[in-house]
């Protein structure tokens, strides 16, 4: 099997004496979905930011493509295809959809200190922004301030925005929450696609978007992988159906 | 509110004119009307007054770069305004008292040449924005606005206890400095040099927001976690911007001293860096044009109601706070409306 594009090695991290992520390992292959399930307060998020670089682990490491993002931060990552959405959307809520977009492919270009050309006229960063706009489903609406979209649209817009980053893989936290139904699946079927441009690790609450889309799952207890494996084999396994699937039950 | 008009794309499609840009207009149109009407009136001291407000909207412009478009509150611009006035002063003492500044590695004996004096107080204006910004961006929020008030304190006092340069009496400049072709003792012909540099600057800032730069800069202001996430370190865009910002204000401050041919510690005082802001939020924070707007209303009404009563600040104060409570945008944004989008 080839080399998986993300490896987590042995990821630990706590917050005083809380074991927020407790020995963690597991990795992202091309092309596949890899949904990362948990209770609230399990450590999903914790674990997507040791990830993406926003927090240091206190041991453990992470590799992209075989290379160690050791003593790489946020930024970097972003720069090597990290992309990344947040829990509770975050985007630049006075800028326009466009502008959003346009400053994600700003980034990936890693040129942002250029003083003179106006960027809203820069052909090769429109182009990128309205083909990612289109892709994400927000045609139309790239005019509009992200302060004044939709919940729904401004997931969408974050999704633009790390499509505009040149994605070498997707993290993806809780995109679809908050989402009525109908919206939860319209951006279920836009993820579906999107594992083929780079895989995507995808924490997420609605069970059944994960066993609908995902290839394999990871469920995280108590800061702790207690299995990985197929929608079939996860849904199977004893224990996470007495941890997890029979809370919710 | 703030400055996504800046970049907003499509805009001022068509030759028509936004409502924003019809204000500008009137603001250029009225300061350049208010200096030219004076003088063809003979009316000295309010060309004077008119050149003034010219060059504080200058300093505000600097400060309106960090400010408006990168969200850092700065309480410490009065450091780069004194510093240039000051680097104004000390280069024309030199020259005037036929004394050398420094006699290795050749004999300089200062100068009396406005571009040259300009170029020497931008440069140290940025090397002092830099290192100050270096050491201050490491904080955000309230602890930044005290580590630069600290730092403006910091020079504030230095220039006070240094006889060198005249201390706390401050230093004349008994003949203004000169520009090339220019007389520039006559009163309107300083205006209109002061004006140029005004329009110049004003003009290079609206082209920084429009920009790559810009764009992450204002970025810096809304979200700097979203930043770091497509790639770009808000540090970085911050700390050239605050370089930039320091070099404007400087440049504000050698005009400064050769609008009153004196340069004093009181350039570099804390009430300095106050008004500064107090022109920003009066004009509209985060738009081009509001360190004109702002420093042209409070000149007026230090004028106006200076000669009423004593007490005008206190009046003042009520007029900072209704802005502030009921007007967000200042003045622009109360006579252009809110900003467009797009
Ligand atoms: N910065 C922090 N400081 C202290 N505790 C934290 C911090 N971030 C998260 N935690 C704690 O770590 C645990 C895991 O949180 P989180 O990763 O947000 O869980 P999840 O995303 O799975 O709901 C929670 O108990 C949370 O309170
Ligand atoms: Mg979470």
């Amino acid at each position: 099997m080839a080399d998986p594009i993300l490896d987590i090695r042995g990821l630990s991290r706590s917050f005083g004496a809380l074991k927020a992520t407790d020995d963690v390992s597991l990795d992202l292959r091309a092309g596949e979905i890899h949904a990362l399930i948990g209770p609230n307060g399990a450590g999903k998020s914790t674990l997507i930011k040791q990830i993406s670089g926003e927090i240091a682990p206190d041991a453990g490491e992470v590799r992209l493509r075989g290379r160690s993002l050791a003593g790489v931060d946020a930024a970097g990552r972003a720069r090597l295809g990290m992309a990344r959405s947040f829990q509770v959307s975050s985007v630049a809520p006075e800028f326009t959809v466009l502008q959003n977009v346009v400053l994600s492919a700003q980034g990936a270009s890693g040129a942002s200190f250029r003083f003179f050309r106006p960027v809203m006229r820069d052909a090769g960063l429109l182009g990128t922004a309205h083909d990612c706009i289109a892709q994400a489903g927000l045609s139309g609406r790239e005019a509009v301030p992200a302060a004044e979209l939709a919940h729904g649209e401004r997931r969408k817009l974050e999704i633009a925005m790390a499509l505009a980053l040149r994605p070498a893989l997707f993290l993806l936290d809780e995109p679809m929450a908050g989402m009525g139904t109908e919206g939860a699946t319209a951006l279920g079927d836009l993820l579906d696609g999107l594992r083929h441009r780079a895989p995507i690790l995808l924490v997420e609450h609605d069970m059944d978007a994960v066993f609908r889309l995902s290839d394999r799952v990871s469920v995280l207890v108590y800061g702790r992988v207690v299995a990985t494996g197929t929608p079939d084999e996860i849904r199977a396994d004893p224990e996470v159906q007495r941890v997890y699937l029979g809370e919710e039950a | 509110m703030s400055a996504a008009e800046v970049t907003a794309m499509p805009e001022g499609r068509g030759g028509r004119m936004t409502r924003a840009q019809i204000v500008n207009a009137a603001l250029a149109l009225g300061l350049i009307g208010f200096g030219l009407g004076a003088w063809a009136m003979d009316e000295t001291f309010l060309v004077t007054l008119a050149t003034k407000v010219a060059i504080l909207a200058i300093a505000g412009a600097g400060l309106n770069l960090v400010l408006g478009f990168g969200g850092l509150v700065s309480f410490g611009h009065a450091a780069y305004f004194g510093l240039g006035g000051y680097a104004s002063g000390i280069l024309a003492h030199h020259a005037l008292n036929y004394t050398a500044m420094f006699e290795w590695p050749f004999v300089f004996e200062g100068t009396t040449s406005m571009p040259v004096i300009w170029l020497t107080a931008m440069a140290v204006g940025a090397l002092a924005a830099l290192v100050i910004g270096a050491l201050s961006l490491r904080t955000t929020g309230v602890y930044f606005i005290m580590i630069t008030l600290a730092f403006g304190q910091m020079i504030f006092y230095f220039a006070i206890s240094w006889p060198a340069y005249g201390g706390e009496d401050g230093l004349p400049i008994y003949v203004r400095n000169g520009f090339p072709g220019l007389n520039t003792l006559d009163p309107v012909q300083f205006f209109g040099l002061v004006c140029v540099v005004l329009f110049a600057m004003l003009g290079l800032i609206s082209m920084l927001a429009r920009s790559r730069f810009g764009l992450a800069l204002q970025a810096a202001r809304q979200n700097r976690q979203r930043l770091m996430a497509v790639g770009i370190r808000p540090g970085g865009v911050l700390l050239v911007a605050f370089v930039i910002s320091g070099a404007i204000t400087a440049l504000a401050g050698a005009l400064y001293a050769d609008l009153n041919r004196f340069v004093s510690p009181s350039m570099l005082s804390w009430h300095l860096s106050g008004e500064l802001l107090v022109f920003l939020i009066l004009g509209g924070t985060g738009r081009l044009f509001a360190p004109l707007a702002g420093a042209g209303l409070y000149i007026a009404l230090e004028h106006l109601l200076g000669g009423v009563s004593d007490h005008w600040q206190f009046f003042f104060g009520l007029l900072l706070l209704g802005v502030v409570l009921f007007a967000r945008g200042g003045v622009i944004g109360f006579l252009a409306g809110g900003k467009r989008h797009g």
